[in-house]
């Protein structure tokens, strides 16, 4: 950027650069073309679809298809386990990493995020090669009449896998920053590790928590290829949401497949929405705090 | 409650912070840990306190050991010079945590507390949040806090360390009149000697992980044991000269030295005090060196005078009343002499100003 080209002057406290008019206009308009091309208006077809045979159509599709409600119902059970075992995770890991000094500590923190690199399908196949019949623990496992793959334990072990980091990646970093004078002090006045960490831990870092768990969610209730891995693709047995939207859709279904599809652009609206919210609220408490 | 340590000694990857530390603490007493930064003083606080681990040692409380108690079971209360206050608990809930987590009665609680508070004189503020008070009743929170679990011993580090100087004051004279309510055994870190010496009844110097001297303020400062305490412990003029023969030889003049009588002659440094050099316009005998004012500070409780000697090209520091400058009449460019009063000489080892 040459100085001599780009005259800035000050207006209202605000720095204004001060570029040609056509050319702002051009890129903000360019940034909404983009944004609505790419992403309103597919998503608004989505819902156009879902309604092609109007409301009765909609609620037939969601309801009164068997299949459909299963999945649903698998959805509603197989993300919510994923973050709790991740919520439990997240915090174990966060403690550990921000509270003790050992070996292979950053190591660990970089590990982390492996979940993140793999490709999601090869996450599946990883599953499938360890607890399938022609796997290394999978026949022993069956013998003791547990079935992982194309069973729902599979769906969890997947999605539980590729949720991994996010509430622990959210946490470590905010313990890092809130330091552990708190605990400390907690300990010297004869707190156990359990007050610890309801009455000390836990209320400092409530946020950053509800924020991980939320992200977590949203990639949880969305995860299709490792699940479709491991799940077998079995109709009304293993199919989540994903997987069902993908059925129908080859049925040549759509508006049953629009149907699903809708519901689970709804659940991730609203969970931007709460992640909207939650930024809100915490930006108004920390300028509440700085006044003081 | 009495402290006894034993040769502590603590290690942090290479760095040595403490080295064979032994000290006794008398109960009810209040001692300061002094020292610069490094010196190990915070080190052994928290190793009484049971935050941190000796490698090797014994700490006894009231001869019984504790060494290998975990800090919640040493009933040892701890103030952090930030404060460390629960910043989601109103004031009230602070002072009263340490009653919470041992399941004391809701009403018991509530007794304590208001006593603590009025103790502190936070009367009305239990509502308050850690936020909305000052640096000053943050403190007092955080000491409040620690009390209210009525502990054995009281450790503080460097509790007025993060406040400014006029409510350091207030709270430094504070808490000796508190300590004189309670007479719980308290230890505190400071690397401020002004404050070591207002509020301890013993003041302990450290440096690089070991002590240097024990001793009442007065001791300390009037009998320093090494250059090192006696440098860190207020202003001092240094002179180096040879010693020979019972006497110091430096800048032109000598100062009898009995206890170095060998004829063969020595490096030694001779340390002095600005307030114990006197100034006059005429010599006062054979140690008046002649000297040449540069600069006079007169703001304060004592005018600070710097002179230099041209002869030798040393530099002098010395204090003196108000009353006694305005005898005088200095001004800068003066020619007058100063007579050290009372001058301290030490053999060198490895201190180096």
């Amino acid at each position: 950027m040459h100085p001599s080209s780009m005259r800035t002057k000050k207006s209202a406290g605000r720095m204004v650069a001060d570029e040609p008019l056509w050319l702002r206009v051009l890129l903000i308009s360019l940034a909404f073309a983009v944004i609505g091309f790419l992403i309103l208006i597919p998503l608004a077809y989505v819902f156009k679809q879902a309604f092609a045979n109007g409301w009765n159509g909609f609620v037939k599709n969601l309801w009164h298809d068997a299949d459909t409600r299963h999945s649903i119902w698998l959805t509603m059970t197989v993300a919510p386990l994923a973050v709790l075992f991740n919520t439990i995770f997240g915090l174990a890991a966060a403690w550990t990493i921000t509270r003790f000094k050992f070996p292979g500590r950053t190591l660990l923190t970089t590990l982390l995020d492996i979940p993140f690199a793999i490709s999601p399908v090869v996450v599946g196949l990883m599953f499938v090669l360890l607890f399938g019949m022609q796997g290394y623990v999978g026949p022993t496992l069956r013998e003791w009449g547990i079935k992982v793959i194309y069973s729902w334990p599979g769906l969890v072990l997947a999605t539980t896998f590729v949720t991994l980091p996010f509430v622990a990646r959210e946490l470590i970093p905010l313990m890092e920053s809130l330091g552990d004078e708190e605990e400390v002090a907690a300990v010297s006045l004869g707190a156990n590790p359990w007050q610890l960490f309801w009455r000390i831990t836990l209320p400092n870092i409530k946020w950053g928590l509800v924020y991980g768990i939320i992200q977590c969610n949203a990639r949880a209730i969305g995860e299709f290829g490792a699940v479709y891995v491991v799940s077998g693709h079995i109709a009304g047995e293993t199919d989540t949401m994903p997987l069902r939207v993908e059925k129908l859709f080859q049925e040549y279904n759509n508006p049953g497949s629009y149907a699903v599809a809708s519901i689970l652009t709804l659940m991730a609206l609203a969970t931007l929405l709460g992640k909207y919210v939650l930024e809100q609220y915490i930006a108004r408490q920390m300028a509440a705090d700085t006044e003081e | 409650m009495s402290i006894s340590i034993r040769k502590i000694t603590k290690q942090f990857g290479d760095f040595v912070a403490l080295k064979d530390v032994s000290l006794e603490v008398h109960s009810g007493s209040l001692l300061a840990l002094l020292g610069p930064s490094g010196s190990g003083k915070t080190t052994l606080l928290r190793i009484i306190a049971g935050l941190e681990q000796a490698d090797s040692g014994n700490i006894l409380v009231q001869d019984e050991d504790v060494s290998g108690l975990s800090a919640r079971d040493r009933e040892v209360g701890f103030v952090f010079q930030h404060y460390a206050l629960f910043k989601h608990m109103n004031v009230f809930e602070n002072i009263a945590f340490g009653l919470r987590v041992r399941r004391i009665a809701d009403a018991e609680v509530r007794t304590r507390v208001n006593e603590l508070l009025h103790l502190v004189r936070l009367e009305g503020l239990g509502n308050r949040y850690p936020s909305e008070l000052s640096g000053g009743q943050r403190q007092r929170v955080a000491l409040a806090r620690a009390l209210a679990v009525k502990p054995r011993l009281l450790l503080l580090d460097e509790p007025f360390g993060a406040l400014d100087a006029k409510v350091r004051q207030e709270l430094r004279t504070w808490l000796r009149k508190l300590h004189e309510e309670m007479h719980v055994t308290t230890v505190f870190v400071t690397h401020d000697q002004e404050e070591a010496f207002e509020v301890a009844d013993q003041v302990v110097v450290m440096r690089q992980g070991h002590i240097e001297q024990s001793g009442t303020p007065q001791d300390v400062f009037d009998h320093p044991a090494t250059p090192f305490v006696m440098d860190f412990l207020g202003h001092v003029n240094v002179f180096h000269g040879r010693v020979e023969s019972g006497q110091m030889h430096l800048h032109g003049f000598a100062v009898d030295y009995p206890e170095y009588q060998h004829v063969e002659s020595r490096n030694a440094t001779a340390y002095v005090r600005p307030h114990e050099v006197e100034l006059n316009r005429t010599p006062t005998g054979e140690n008046s060196l002649p000297v040449r004012v540069v600069h006079v500070n007169p703001a304060g409780p004592v005018t600070r005078v710097r002179l230099i000697s041209d002869t030798f090209g040393a530099a002098l520091n010395v204090d003196l009343s108000p009353g006694r400058y305005r005898e005088l009449g200095l001004r800068p460019g003066d020619e007058v002499f100063a007579t050290p009063k009372h001058v301290r000489v030490f053999l060198p080892d490895d201190y180096v100003i």
